[in-house]
């Protein structure tokens, strides 16, 4: 036993001493660890902390017309952003933030929970475009709420009602699947870049670059002090395209409540003049986040209003197609003599083809290949293509340009099918049937073209076979390192009789007289010739078993129209979908080119060349003036340049919604 | 005054070095503070130690043997109060614990670090008391009982990181004690068997520090925040210093001047001012482990012991967590951080210590 006064181990105390002196090394090593073998890492990691970058936001170029008119813009809008190196609580704010910039708190709490794991840099977006009570809200709030910032930002806006909407595409936030893209790689997420059309084409241009401000800031999130380095935006560059607001807005209106697309060109340059794709969308909807259920509507919509349909609609072209058979006839030497007499329809290969005229209960009689053209007499054509066979058909319209990519210098062009034996040994394994040729003939059966191959494909038939690249831009307007690539030559001049070459425009231009398919598209005093076009979207005998829905099959109507007749200064192609009858896209076409000539005719462009100087006109002019003695009796006489200039011919300043 | 004690057997040499600590304290104090709306905190802290010293000085004179006498009230009345503070109404929650009680006149009284005193007065009673130099089960249990009732109470509040500092009291009274290896064998044990419970009973944020105490690079502007924050500031210090003192000055360490105050005179400091500090709290411990093994009786060496290991786990647990070896506990670090109670504390024990010294050559 021990007493009250017994005193405790001594080596037990000791042992205390020791773990005291363990304890203390520990520390000690824990100090070195950070302070001699690690310093460097942890300085360069408090200099990361102390400066902070602030993006400072390039705006993107605008998008002009051919005469330097605007079509696209900018707007400044506010982003209302969340700073996560802030040490608040971010989700008991929430609320109040909700409130203040009219959101749902849970969507506040789904954004923080969502940037959870992202780069504690990185801020959180939390609204797009706020209003300017939202604005005045953060102002407000900067004390209380240190952690909300907002950020300028710049919002394209696009003309209204989608005007050119499928040309100029639309521009958001880079997906991750396109930053792993090598053409991606400087990008960073959360930039701006285009999506689609010439936004997406010309991106590089249009972007500019954005800068940045360093800071100093506390662990607050507030700036302390001066910047101390501030690297300016460097705007993006204006793009300037080849296409012409006012005939633009002609193409719209002719469009307006059709669904299908026009592609106005000029063929002795490639440069695109118009371009309609509908229906159409608003893409200002795309320049803040769209909604999901707006986005469903848009990709889930039979009528495709996010196709161009003017590069990637791919249907059968229909009697447009005729006019590269009769090219190919002529060429060929087959055509220029052959007659034949159509009774309603013929028997080829065993089947019986019908002429479109039967269900008009009339026979074309005895035809030629100018008859057959204007009149667009089916047994004409049948009888061409047996005569030449799928093979030679095939090489002319290959050689137009059908069955691959223009090489326009828009996104995601189609290329059509141009079908051939070949083609089909690949594809199905199986050989060419020789009545397959006679659909063909007509632009029936396999082949599928786009509006813009036909319009480029008719263009180059005017213009003595001289095949032209389609363009959205001038490239000479552009720097060289943006300028697109394209296997596609630019120009290629494909050999044709000018005999052969004269046959086709004039009954082109018959298309468009009292004895066409399309009379009453006739222009007066204007030179319209053309090419209609009504392709079935399934077969007759399919058509008949579907009597009840027959609305779903309608027949595409086709017109290819040029002005000029021969040497075109326009070529258009409309697509009418489920349009029934060729005339009826006709008319569209006759409206654009209409406007078209009725503009060029305004041009004093004609009377400023006759005088001494481009672009001044001569006037001569007689007057009084006063003598040396008061009376007003001298008369003066002069001939002056009065200088026409530049003179703003157009009707519109800007695209629609634009000022 | 009894005879032969006198304020010159007091440990002017412990005293001197404590307020050498104390004064680097206000220094940093200050600089931390320099630019915030704590801005003059410094001065309160100088006020804190002066009353502190006071303090020590009463305490020292009162025999600790009447306080011994006194500790089953006391300890019943501490219990008490933890059990007050547990109470709606009586208590005051504040950040989701109910850990105060208000005062008449607007103060507010934090029980469970007073228990902390009085829990070093009952260990010491209750091994002075036990006769045998080896400890019975039944004196095993009793003695964790008498530390594991209030830290339960503690633990309620909840507030782990106190609730934590009662451990190390009860572990050096073990020691002392004669602990059998059988009986630590069992602590391990049950320790490891709880573990799981434990953590199933921990409050979110108390998990989230753990976890971001573990991977504090995954999320560092969130839990690990405090964790990452504090070791740059340390690491950026290097072997001299850092003369801005970027990390304390711009914010970035958070509470520079309570319980990451030893990371902001690290970075201003570097290496060897800290190395500096650690060899002064080293001498400070040292110091008091001597005067334990002076103590005239078993329960004065238990009484400074206690002190020892309460002072050693702050120390620990505090310089742990800013070199990033501990999570996030919310300790304040002895005789530096900011803080009244935390000053109180500290020269009442030390006060207590001044009484078992004084009264060494008493037999």
């Amino acid at each position: 036993m021990f007493g009250r006064d017994e005193k405790p181990s001594h080596i037990r105390l000791t042992a205390v001493q020791y773990v005291i002196l363990a304890i203390f090394l520990l520390l000690a090593y824990g100090l070195w660890r950070l302070q001699v073998s690690q310093s460097d890492y942890y300085s360069a990691a408090a200099e990361q902390n102390r400066i902070r970058e602030v993006p400072i936001l390039a705006p993107r170029g605008k998008i002009l017309d051919r005469n330097g008119r605007t079509i696209v813009e900018n707007y400044t809008s506010y982003t209302a952003l969340l700073m996560r190196d802030s040490s608040r609580d971010l989700n008991a704010d929430a609320d109040l933030i909700a409130e203040g910039l009219h959101m749902d708190p849970k969507e506040v709490r789904d954004k923080i929970r969502h940037f959870a794991y992202m780069p504690q840099f990185q801020p959180i977006y939390l609204k797009e475009d706020i209003t300017l009570d939202e604005v005045a809200f953060i102002e407000a709030h900067k004390n209380e709420l240190p952690e909300l910032d907002m950020i300028r930002a710049y919002r394209r806006l696009y003309p209204q009602k989608g005007f050119l909407a499928h040309l100029i595409g639309y521009v958001g936030e880079v997906s991750e699947d396109m930053l792993n893209q090598p053409q991606f790689e400087f990008y960073n997420p959360g930039d701006v870049v285009g999506r689609s059309g010439v936004e997406l084409e010309y991106n590089q241009l249009l972007m500019g670059k954005n800068g940045s401000r360093q800071v100093l800031v506390n662990s607050h999130g507030k700036e302390v002090g001066q910047p101390l380095d501030e690297k300016p935006a460097v705007a993006g560059k204006p793009l300037k395209l080849t296409v012409d607001v006012d005939l633009q807005i002609a193409a719209e209106e002719a469009m307006e409540g059709k669904n299908g697309a026009i592609v106005a060109m000029d063929p002795r340059t490639g440069e695109i003049l118009a371009m309609v794709s509908r229906p159409t969308y608003d893409p200002n909807d795309f320049a803040i986040r769209i909604g999901r259920a707006d986005w469903q509507k848009l990709i889930s919509d039979p009528n495709k209003p996010l196709l161009n349909k003017a590069i990637q609609a791919q249907l059968a072209p229909g009697s447009t197609f005729k006019i590269i058979m009769a090219a190919a006839g002529l060429q060929e030497g087959v055509a220029q003599n052959m007659h034949v007499n159509c009774n309603g329809g013929a028997v080829f290969y065993g089947r019986y083809f019908k002429c479109w005229i039967t269900a008009r209960h009339q026979v074309h009689g005895d035809v030629d290949i100018t008859k057959g053209i204007y009149q667009s007499c089916d047994v004409f054509f049948y009888t061409l293509a047996e005569k030449l066979g799928i093979s030679r058909i095939a090489k002319y319209a290959t050689e137009f340009g059908l069955g691959q990519k223009t090489g326009i210098d828009l996104p995601d062009e189609v290329s059509g099918v141009m079908p051939s034996e070949e083609w089909k040994l690949r594809n199905f394994r199986q050989k060419w049937f020789p009545g397959e040729t006679i659909s063909v003939g007509i632009g029936q059966g396999a082949i599928a073209a786009t509006p813009i191959q036909l319009a480029r494909a008719i263009g180059a038939i005017a213009s003595e076979g001289r095949l032209v690249r389609p363009h959205v831009t001038d490239p000479k307007d552009l720097p060289p390192n943006v300028v697109p690539v394209s296997r596609v030559p630019d120009e290629i001049k494909i050999p044709m009789d000018p005999q052969n070459w004269t046959t086709i425009t004039d009954a082109m231009a018959d298309v468009v007289s009292p004895l066409g398919t399309a009379g009453l598209s006739h222009i007066q005093g204007v030179d319209f010739a053309g090419k209609t076009g009504t392709a079935q979207t399934i077969s007759n005998a399919a058509k008949a078993k579907l009597a009840s829905d027959k609305s779903r099959f309608r027949d595409n109507a086709w017109f290819v129209g040029v002005e000029p007749r021969r040497n075109p200064e326009i070529v258009v192609c409309v697509l009418m979908e489920a349009g029934d009858e060729g005339y009826l896209a006709a008319r569209v076409a006759a409206q654009v080119v209409k406007f078209y000539a009725q503009k060029q005719s305004r041009q004093p462009a004609s009377i400023a060349k006759k005088g001494n100087s481009p672009g001044s006109v001569e006037v001569g002019a007689v007057w009084n003036s006063q003598n040396q003695n008061g009376s007003p009796d001298k008369l003066n006489g002069g001939r002056f340049q009065i200088d026409l200039g530049k003179r703003p011919l157009a009707i519109a300043t800007a695209a629609p919604g634009l000022q | 005054m009894p005879r032969n004690m006198s304020l010159r057997d007091f440990d002017w040499v412990l005293v001197a070095f404590v307020l050498i600590i104390c004064t680097l304290g206000v220094i940093e104090i200050r600089s931390a503070t320099l630019h915030t709306k704590f801005a003059g905190v410094h001065v309160k802290q100088v006020y804190w130690i002066m009353a502190g010293f006071g303090c020590m000085l009463l305490v020292s004179l009162v025999n600790y043997q009447a306080l011994l006498e006194r500790v089953p009230w006391m300890y019943l009345a501490g219990v008490a109060l933890l059990g007050a503070v547990l109470v709606p109404h009586i208590g005051q929650k504040y950040l989701g614990a109910r850990r105060w009680i208000k005062m008449p006149g607007g103060g507010h009284l934090q029980p469970s670090e007073w228990v902390k005193l009085i829990l070093i007065l009952a260990v010491a009673k209750y091994f002075a008391d036990l006769q045998s130099r080896e400890l019975s089960w039944t004196d095993f249990v009793k003695a964790g009982a008498i530390v594991g009732v209030p830290m339960l109470m503690v633990l309620a509040q909840p507030d782990l990181g106190t609730a934590l500092t009662y451990l190390p009291i009860a572990m050096v009274g073990l020691f002392i004690g004669g602990i059998r290896w059988k009986q630590a064998l069992a602590i391990v044990l049950l320790a490891g068997l709880a573990m799981p419970l434990a953590w199933h009973h921990l409050k979110d944020y108390q998990k989230q520090r753990l976890v971001s105490f573990m991977a504090p690079d995954n999320d560092p502007q969130g839990a690990g925040y405090h964790v990452r924050q504090s070791k740059i500031a340390v690491g950026s210090g290097g072997i001299w210093g850092s003369s801005s003192g970027s990390q304390t000055h711009l914010a970035f360490l958070p509470e520079p001047h309570t319980d990451f105050i030893f990371a902001a005179f690290s970075e201003e400091h570097g290496f060897v001012g800290a190395l500096g500090v650690l060899l002064l709290y080293f001498i400070v411990l040292m110091r008091l482990t001597q005067n334990a093994q002076t103590a005239p009786d078993r329960a004065g060496t238990f009484i400074v012991m206690g002190v020892v290991a309460v002072l050693t786990f702050h120390i620990l647990v505090n310089i742990g967590m800013v070199v990033g070896f501990m999570p996030v506990t919310g300790i304040p670090l002895p005789l530096m951080s900011y803080g009244g109670s935390s000053v109180l504390f500290i020269f009442l024990a030390l006060g207590m210590v001044m009484n078992v010294r004084m009264r060494r050559f008493v037999n």
